[in-house]
């Protein structure tokens, strides 16, 4: 039955997605030729990366806040190192990427694991603190494009089979994705902890300890897409992506990941993260100021957990439910 | 319940107690010391004025970490905040180019600040909805409205005699904010700490289920702090914007962080169910004294946030490392 919940809701985003690039497509045809929808897609890839991180963090009942300024230092990072050593090949740039963003997300994991500080405090200072080191770093100096080596700049854009590269990580993580949740123990773990905490560890799970990965997967893809960020816009500077975690977390509740865990999956939060990319390519073409953009996922969010809630609403019994609502 | 709330003690248990109790006479000496350091570090701290110039870095965001206390104890959050500014901001700065006068933009500020808290609250209560998710939700879509209206622009143009609230001094150095800010600290210190809804607060927050069980209206509490958390908005809203003179959408960006951890630095448990005001007007004097303190060292302002976030986290993780290690 819960299976059924999940994937009807996904159906739902689904149709919602193609009755969106229905209603663009009656005034802009344009907008859904193939080439236009693969450049969608790869505009949506980096979004997509940081959605499936985020959607593990929120399945253990935790959020992470800090993936936009993990990403942020990663990437200034790897660009600094590009400046000082243009001779560092891509392998080695993506192995610090993800190794950065890792630790960054390992931070994160200790502190909810071991001090057992609630999810929300830990992120919300974590995310100054990195995005504050970036600024130690670089002394708020932008890394511009000529200064970035070619190679570094060319890697998320070669095209392999059609398809630049970006897209093609977006597409193998989501397929990991896919197996770890569905197919490994870590991946079971990570909803039987959200679902009921004390169950888990009965079942002989360590919740601290699970959480602790979620935070590490979602550090490790925020360093990856930190890289694939700079160089794609080829700039770095201490605010890119600002505020960008709380798209990453609209993505997440449209996608009918449940903010009180153990209930989401990795085809939703892949859906959600593209209705906002639809969303977001959308409004120039029909000539929306991009002002609108932050309003519109706000709403989003707000619509999304509404409906999220009512449908999920099997919250043991109910006692005093009249006496709770004669307000 | 007024007979027995003399008895029933704020916190939760006597060692807690009396940690929490010393938490407030640490912070103190933590006050006096960042005092002292920066009396020694800088030659320009001791003057009056500079002194009053400090207090405007944190009595419009203390204003909404009173509400905020309240908030958090009956264990829900407001993150939103800082874009109600926003939104109240813009608001006000519509209604001037309209030609609205001062009674009528403090007006339309408070309004703002207290429409959005309740819509937060219809949202939290009524629809029974998280609140972290909820008001990250609204952070979102209230600064949105700001953008939508505002874009690259800003309003400015306000009227003189509105520069009172945010640039007006009562007496000698003590400006009109200072004042609302001691004033608001001693409102909802007794609101907190000596009425029956101070009490409901408590209860709330230690167990929603046995408040709901003892006649405590929980959802109805809820929604009036959430109402009043918006309307503390309001008002820092109305005084940002007279000290600035000018409203953008990006006004009081991340001004959320910093009222959470001006409540956490106080000593109110991020879980809810314990604290107190005191300690929050003493945090607030630390956090302002420690950026006023780095800013005549010529700290750039994001080496400060990262020092605030370093805050958050140690405050809250001190205690507990040290518990574990006593009980280890």
């Amino acid at each position: 039955m819960l299976k059924r919940l999940v994937t009807s809701r996904e159906a739902i985003l689904l149709g919602a997605i193609v009755v969106l690039l229905g209603l663009i497509a009656t005034r802009f045809p344009a907008f859904v030729a193939p080439a236009n929808l693969a450049s969608v897609f790869n505009d949506t890839s980096p979004l997509i990366l940081l959605a499936l991180g985020q959607m593990v963090v929120i399945l253990t009942k935790c959020i992470d806040l800090s993936v936009a300024a993990n990403l942020a230092l990663s990437g200034m990072v790897v660009s600094m190192l590009n400046v000082v050593a243009p001779g560092v090949p891509v392998p080695v740039i993506l192995v610090v990427a993800v190794g950065l963003g890792t630790l960054m997300g390992m931070f994160n994991g200790l502190l909810v694991w071991k001090v057992s500080i609630p999810p929300i405090v830990v992120t919300l200072g974590t995310m100054t603190i990195y995005r504050g080191i970036i600024f130690l770093i670089s002394n708020g100096k932008w890394v511009n494009s000529h200064e970035m080596s070619p190679a570094f700049k060319a890697f998320p854009r070669a095209a392999f089979l059609g398809l630049p590269v970006l897209s093609w990580i977006a597409i193998l993580v989501v397929i990991a994705f896919f197996l770890l949740m569905t197919r490994t123990t870590l991946g079971r773990a990570f909803y039987a902890v959200g679902g009921n905490p004390h169950a888990a560890v009965y079942a002989g799970i360590n919740v601290g300890r699970t959480q602790f990965w979620a935070y590490t997967l979602s550090g490790g893809l925020a360093g990856l897409t930190g890289y694939l960020w700079v160089s794609r816009y080829a700039v770095a500077y201490v605010d890119i992506a600002g505020g960008f975690e709380l798209t990453v977390v609209a993505a997440c509740v449209i996608g009918g990941i449940s903010i009180a865990g153990g209930l989401g999956s990795v085809g939703g939060a892949l859906l959600g993260a593209l209705f906002l990319g639809v969303v977001s390519n959308a409004l120039p073409v029909i000539n929306v100021s991009p002002f609108w953009q932050l309003a519109i996922s706000g709403g989003a969010i707000i619509i999304a957990v509404a409906f999220n809630a009512q449908a999920s609403r099997t919250k043991g019994r109910v006692i005093l439910k009249s006496a709770e609502h004669a307000v | 319940m007024s007979t027995t709330s003399h008895h029933v003690p704020d916190r939760l248990q006597s060692s807690l107690q009396r940690r929490l109790k010393s938490w407030e006479s640490l912070l103190l000496v933590v006050a006096v010391a960042i005092f002292l350091a920066n009396s020694f570090a800088s030659p320009y701290f001791l003057n009056a004025w500079n002194l009053s110039d400090a207090t405007f870095n944190f009595t419009e965001k203390a204003m909404i970490a009173f509400a905020m206390a309240l908030l958090i104890i009956s264990g829900e959050i407001d993150l939103s905040v800082a874009s109600i500014i926003a939104l109240a901001s813009t608001a006000m700065g519509a209604a001037v180019q309209v030609g609205v006068g001062t009674p009528g933009l403090v007006l339309i500020g408070l309004g703002v600040g207290m429409t959005a808290g309740a819509f937060n609250g219809v949202l939290v209560t009524r629809l029974g909805l998280p609140s972290i998710v909820v008001t990250i939700g609204t952070m979102s879509l209230f600064r949105g409205i700001a953008y939508i209206v505002l874009g690259d622009q800003a309003y400015r143009g306000y009227p003189e005699s509105f520069a009172f609230f945010g640039q007006g001094y009562v007496w000698w150095v003590i400006s009109f904010e200072f004042v609302l800010f001691g004033v608001l600290a001693v409102i909802y210190g007794i609101v907190l700490h000596k009425t029956n809804f101070g009490r409901a607060i408590f209860a709330i927050g230690n167990n929603p289920t046995g408040a709901l069980f003892s006649g405590i209206r929980v959802q109805r509490v809820k929604f009036i702090l959430f109402l009043l958390t918006g309307l503390m908005a309001g008002v820092a809203a109305v005084c940002l914007t007279s000290r600035l003179g000018s409203t953008r959408p990006s006004i009081a960006v991340g001004w959320e962080l910093e009222v959470v951890t001006m409540v956490v630095l106080g000593g109110v448990n991020i879980l809810g169910g314990s604290g107190s005001l005191p300690g929050v007007v003493i945090a607030a004097f630390v956090m302002g004294l420690v950026t006023f303190g780095l800013g005549l060292l010529n700290v750039p302002g994001i080496v400060m946030s990262i020092v605030i976030g370093a805050l958050l986290i140690s405050v809250i993780a001190l205690p507990r490392l040290w518990a574990n290690w006593r009980g280890a």
